[in-house]
């Protein structure tokens, strides 16, 4: 099971990975026009703090506190085991806000009265993660899980 | 094996979840006293509110026992014999099990107020069918009482505003919500619920009710045309009697094993240790009930890693787009953080968070509930730092590694 994952000690701080998953997320083709006047929201979201910085986004965790708190059933374990989240069942309570260790979700801009976050690209043309695939560092790569601390 | 699961809602779906995670074999059963599919018992205000229809409140897809081999019974269990490991349907009927889930969530508490039975359209809200009479009756010149500013009476009153001719929510508290906000928190949150039109008589009950009329305490009477009765609940216990350990709930542990072998309790109807204090408590949340379930139907399957639940009081809730979420208990020093839109308060003693509240700006929440519920000592993280901004910052850099998926001997050595 690929996941992506962060390596902090490559992180460049660019953003880049949160343009790329905001892009990915627009459905548009061009990145420019995607992304031009607009405030981002993206799924990955990078930390940063007296010269320290990495990405976080969602984990996929095997035993997903996010899922099991959903007040909705709208947060599901997707047969390859992505953490799927349905807009159209979501009412934004925020439930897996007050659940996710990670701090991984965020509630869709603009009142869009739902929540978002990472479904490693599933839902998007691309087979590689877009933040993966736009980081020009190496600091988030798209790996098999096995040999890695599961959460 | 047969299981039997008495309670179709998020603690009885956990259950039958977690048995399937374990194994395919074993008849299941699962017995529902509400003629419905299971539904998301905290839609119904969004139902009202129009922003669910029945078929978005479904909790689990159409095919869910098909999917889980399960059987569901649209009746109710009258009594259970422990010495036969039989139960009695109220059609008659007696049935074995093997293994046993109560999951029979809780009923609204009616408080005996003299001349209740006066009010014609009278109410509580819990079920979906409550929640069906209920908007059979909304008019545009209808007033509403509700009595209880708690969780219930509010998401009522958000539920129902736009459809009524005005509302006035009474409770014996002197704050709204004063089951999990403080003060301030409460202040806030009720001036945004008075500015959406609102009102509240708090410090106050009804002394008796005369048709459409409550006279308070203080003597002042309120013309309602509707009451709505949202003072609290009371777990459904009684199947047990004399069968488990019951105190306020039916007594559990993090296993969700009852005192009776074979039987197992979940959700609402039970009562659990709160992992950020230590006591025994009814903790009714819809993630406690899930997970609950889930721990029975793992351990009810005897699945190999034995599932134990670290529940927390925890909530997330909005009204009219103002988002409260808070958890745990609200003991210890204090850290402040607040502005026009948001408030935060964070509790701590001996080392440890104990509970928070986070009313507007709620993003990354969740590190802060999982600093309770794991007992994170906080001279292990930076915790001025993750006091003004949760985040995975404040901690070193080997959890770091470990939280953001690096390699086993990166994290051990």
């Amino acid at each position: 099971m690929k996941r992506v994952y962060v390596n902090e000690e490559w992180c460049l701080g660019c953003h880049l990975c949160e343009y790329y998953c905001a892009f990915a997320g627009s459905g548009e083709k061009d990145m420019a026009r995607a992304l031009r006047e607009i405030k981002i929201s993206p799924r990955i979201r990078v930390e940063e703090h007296n010269g320290i910085s990495f990405a976080v986004n969602c984990r996929h965790c095997r035993e997903p506190l996010c899922v099991k708190s959903c007040i909705t059933g709208a947060l599901t374990i997707t047969d390859n085991a992505v953490i799927s989240i349905d807009g159209e069942r979501c009412v934004e309570c925020c439930t897996c806000i007050l659940s996710c260790p990670f701090g991984a979700i965020s509630r869709t801009p603009n009142g869009g009265g739902a929540i978002q976050k990472c479904e490693l690209c599933v839902k998007t043309e691309s087979g590689i993660p877009a933040c993966v695939q736009g980081c020009p560092n190496g600091a988030i790569v798209f790996e098999d899980a096995v040999g890695r601390t599961v959460v | 094996m047969r299981y039997v699961i008495i309670g179709n809602s998020a603690a009885g779906v956990g259950a039958v979840e977690g048995i399937r995670k374990v194994t395919q074999s074993g008849e299941i059963t699962v017995i529902s006293n509400e003629p419905h599919h299971t539904y998301s018992r905290p839609l119904i205000s969004y139902l009202l509110q129009g922003k669910a229809d029945e078929s978005k409140m479904k909790y689990r897809s159409d095919s869910f026992c098909e999917d889980n081999n399960c059987t569901l019974l649209f009746n109710t269990v009258t009594k259970i014999d422990v010495g036969t490991k039989q139960f009695t349907l109220q059609s008659g009927e007696n049935l074995p099990y093997d293994k046993l889930l109560v999951a029979t969530g809780s009923s609204p508490f009616v408080p005996p107020i003299k001349g209740l039975d006066s009010v014609e359209d009278r109410f509580t809200f819990m079920s979906l069918d409550d929640a069906k009479l209920l908007d059979s009756k909304l008019a545009p010149t209808k007033k509403v009482l509700i009595i209880g500013a708690g969780l219930i009476g509010l998401k009522c009153a958000e539920g129902i505003l736009a459809r009524v001719g005005g509302i006035t929510v009474i409770d014996l508290a002197p704050r709204i919500l004063s089951s999990i906000l403080d003060d301030g928190g409460a202040e806030m949150v009720q001036k945004h619920l008075e500015s959406k039109g609102i009102e509240f008589k708090l410090s106050s009950s009804v002394e008796q009710f005369e048709v459409n009329t409550a006279v308070l305490n203080g003597g002042e009477k309120i013309d309602f045309d509707i009451l709505v009765l949202a003072v609290g609940v009371r777990p459904n216990v009684t199947l047990l009697k004399d069968i488990a350990e019951i105190d306020k709930g039916i007594i559990v542990n993090a296993k969700s094993e009852t005192s009776c072998p074979d039987i197992y309790a979940a959700g609402d109807c039970t009562q659990s240790i709160d992992v950020s204090d230590g006591q025994s408590k009814v903790m009714a949340l819809l993630p406690n009930s899930y997970m609950q379930g889930e721990a029975a139907g793992i351990n009810m399957a005897g699945g190999e890693e034995l599932k134990t639940v670290a529940a927390i009081p925890m909530n997330a809730i909005g009204f009219f787009g103002m988002k409260v979420i808070t958890a745990g208990n609200y003991i210890g020093e204090v850290y402040s953080q607040e502005s026009e839109n948001a408030y935060k308060r964070l509790f701590f003693s001996d080392n440890r968070l104990n509970g928070y509240i986070i009313i507007g700006e709620v993003e990354k929440a969740g590190i802060y509930t999982a600093l309770i519920r794991d007992g994170t000592p906080l001279d292990s993280i930076d915790f001025r730092l993750i006091c003004e901004n949760p985040g995975l910052m404040a901690f070193t850099k080997d959890v770091r590694k470990l939280k953001l998926g690096g390699f086993e001997h990166d994290f051990i050595s």
